[in-house]
């Protein structure tokens, strides 16, 4: 499997990232390094070994039902780009 | 609609859980609030956190699970969904992709009298997103839009039926079932009104007869069953006129416009969902023990249909008055409690759903926030029981006890209300009463059977309706019939 000038685009678009055409080029070539480590690393025989799905062997890290206290509403607000009284500003999506 | 085709809906419905705490973190889940209160740096997605799960949240998802006859799996995880979009700061949704808390379950659904059983492809926990307040009148004529971020990471779970249902009526019956389980598990408050259930439509058509599904359409967030009912009968009529006139559906999300009645393309083909789903690397793995998942089944709670079951083999309720009591869990439970001292459940029934129910209405109250206690209630049925009132001074004290929670046996005794069942009293009542009324004595006399009525009326109208009516009317017969 590899990766074409076109993924490169769309994944980009994904990302909202603008990418020029030298760009493209240099990381379509990168990512297709990394996806032929990937292939390397298939070659292993992994029958025995159960997926994995976190790097860590622990599981069930819960915590209890109580309520804690947030945050001031001007530290919330600190860092909005824009703010309209109480909430964030931002520019209408649709 | 046009009855060449056949309509096919499958329904995501968005649950908040009534926990305490976020999902993820400490903040309230409260409704409402000043904007932007209820947050911290977990739900704000600030760089460096480390999101915690609330075990509150995996126990209501089993216990979901177990009440909507699913599987539930001992391993499962959370995910990334990644997205753009400013109702959620960090660009992904912590969800649940490929190993959902349960899967496989279904409900039965009642329309017209016909049960059908409606599949359920799986229920997923996730986080709840932001609120944005456009400031245009509709999303797409406003300039900027405000954003609350108080509701990010109320826990939800999200139920995904199979496209099982077959008309808008069949999608109301389903999110009715739902809602109610859900009620009496007590694991979520389901007001539509507040946005505690919503739900997503995925709606296409096809020819009757034909094997593949129509290209479908998703309708976002209708929060209450008539704008449910409504977007899916726009939808059907829609896409129906579109092949109709030779077009082709688009796959699509769109919005469902309630002022207009309408429902609006959102996103278009090219932006389709593309989520790049991956495992959350800040939440270890939830492994769940069969111990665990079967204690929690132990203590699920008696579930409508078994209840409603039980009322109609044991008490021998009608369907009729089974369904009205089982439709709301305070009710039922407040018919069960009632039950344990009175022996008559069509007398309990003809009450609540009476006399007592129309009170409530009248007063603006429901079951649930009237005053009368299960206590007082039953008090009031062994009053009639016992014949010390008639059905007519009862229905004199049930607004007294709505009014000011009084006991029945009170008021009874303040307003001199007992009934008069002492023969000698009622005698000398219907003495008076035939005295007066020396036609209506005649007519009996001469065959008007009918002008009996006319003298208990009056016999009960000189005693202020306090007269027991049986005695009344026995009494009376034997006068005249001498």
């Amino acid at each position: 499997m590899s990766i074409t000038k076109k993924d490169i685009i769309h994944v980009a678009d994904l990302a909202r990232l603008g990418l020029n055409d030298e760009e493209t080029i240099k990381y379509e070539k990168e990512l297709n390094d990394v996806l032929n480590f990937m292939e390397k690393l298939n070659e292993l025989n992994t029958d025995d070994v159960e997926p994995t799905s976190h790097v860590l062997d622990i599981h069930n890290v819960f915590r209890s039902d109580v309520v804690e206290d947030s945050l001031d509403v001007e530290d919330v607000l600190a860092n909005a780009p824009d703010r309209d009284e109480d909430y964030f500003k931002v520019p209408s999506i649709l | 609609m046009n009855n060449k085709y056949e309509v096919v809906i499958g329904l995501e419905v968005h649950v908040e859980l009534k926990t305490a705490t976020k999902i993820f973190c400490g903040c309230k889940t409260t409704f409402g609030g000043d904007p932007n209160t209820h947050v911290c740096p977990i739900c704000l997605g600030l760089p460096g956190v480390l999101p915690v799960v609330n075990e509150k949240v995996v126990e209501y998802g089993v216990r979901t699970g177990l009440a909507i006859n699913a599987k539930v799996p001992n391993y499962s995880k959370f995910d990334r969904k990644n997205y753009y979009y400013p109702d959620l700061t960090k660009n992904f949704q912590t969800s649940q992709f490929d190993l959902p808390i349960c899967e496989n379950g279904y409900l039965d659904i009642e329309v017209d009298g016909v049960v059908k059983r409606i599949g359920i492809t799986r229920a997923h926990m996730e986080e709840d997103a932001g609120k944005l307040v456009h400031s245009g009148k509709t999303i797409s004529s406003s300039n900027s839009s405000n954003v609350d971020y108080n509701r990010v990471g109320v826990p939800l779970l999200e139920i995904v039926s199979e496209p099982d249902i077959r008309s808008s009526e069949e999608a109301k019956a389903y999110v009715e079932a739902l809602k109610m389980i859900l009620t009496y598990i007590d694991v979520s408050d389901c007001k539509m009104e507040e946005g505690s259930i919503r739900a997503d439509a995925n709606v296409s058509i096809r020819l009757i007869g034909a094997k593949e599904f129509g290209t479908r359409t998703e309708t976002k967030n209708l929060n209450s069953l008539k704008a449910l009912q409504k977007a899916i009968e726009y939808e059907v009529e829609r896409q129906t006129e579109v092949i109709e006139d030779g077009g082709v559906i688009e796959q699509e999300t769109r919005t469902w416009d309630d002022e207009q009645g309408i429902t609006l393309s959102m996103r278009s083909k090219a932006d389709a969902h593309d989520y790049r789903y991956f495992p959350e690397p800040d939440l270890p793995p939830i492994i769940l023990t069969d111990e665990y998942i079967d204690n929690i089944r132990r203590l699920l709670p008696e579930l409508p249909e078994a209840r409603k079951k039980r009322l109609i083999e044991m008490d021998s309720l009608s369907v009729y008055d089974a369904n009205l009591v089982i439709a709301e869990k305070f009710l039922a439970d407040f018919y069960d409690e009632v039950r344990k001292s009175i022996d008559d459940p069509k007398l309990i029934v003809n009450y609540l759903m009476g006399d007592y129910y129309r009170e409530l209405v009248a007063v603006g109250l429901d079951f649930s926030s009237s005053p009368v206690s299960t206590k007082d209630f039953s008090e009031l049925l062994k009053l009639l029981q016992e014949k010390t009132i008639s059905g007519k001074i009862a229905k004199e004290i049930i607004p007294l006890m709505v009014k000011d929670g009084k006991s029945p046996k009170v008021i009874v005794e303040e307003k001199g209300l007992v009934q008069i069942s002492d023969t000698g009293a009622i005698e000398a009542i219907i003495a008076e009463v035939v005295a007066a009324n020396p036609k209506a004595v005649d007519d009996y006399k001469n065959g008007k059977g009918n002008s009996i009525g006319f003298l208990v009326g009056q016999v009960m109208k000189a005693s202020k309706g306090k007269a027991n009516p049986g005695i009344v009317n026995e009494l009376l017969k034997s006068v005249l019939d001498k």
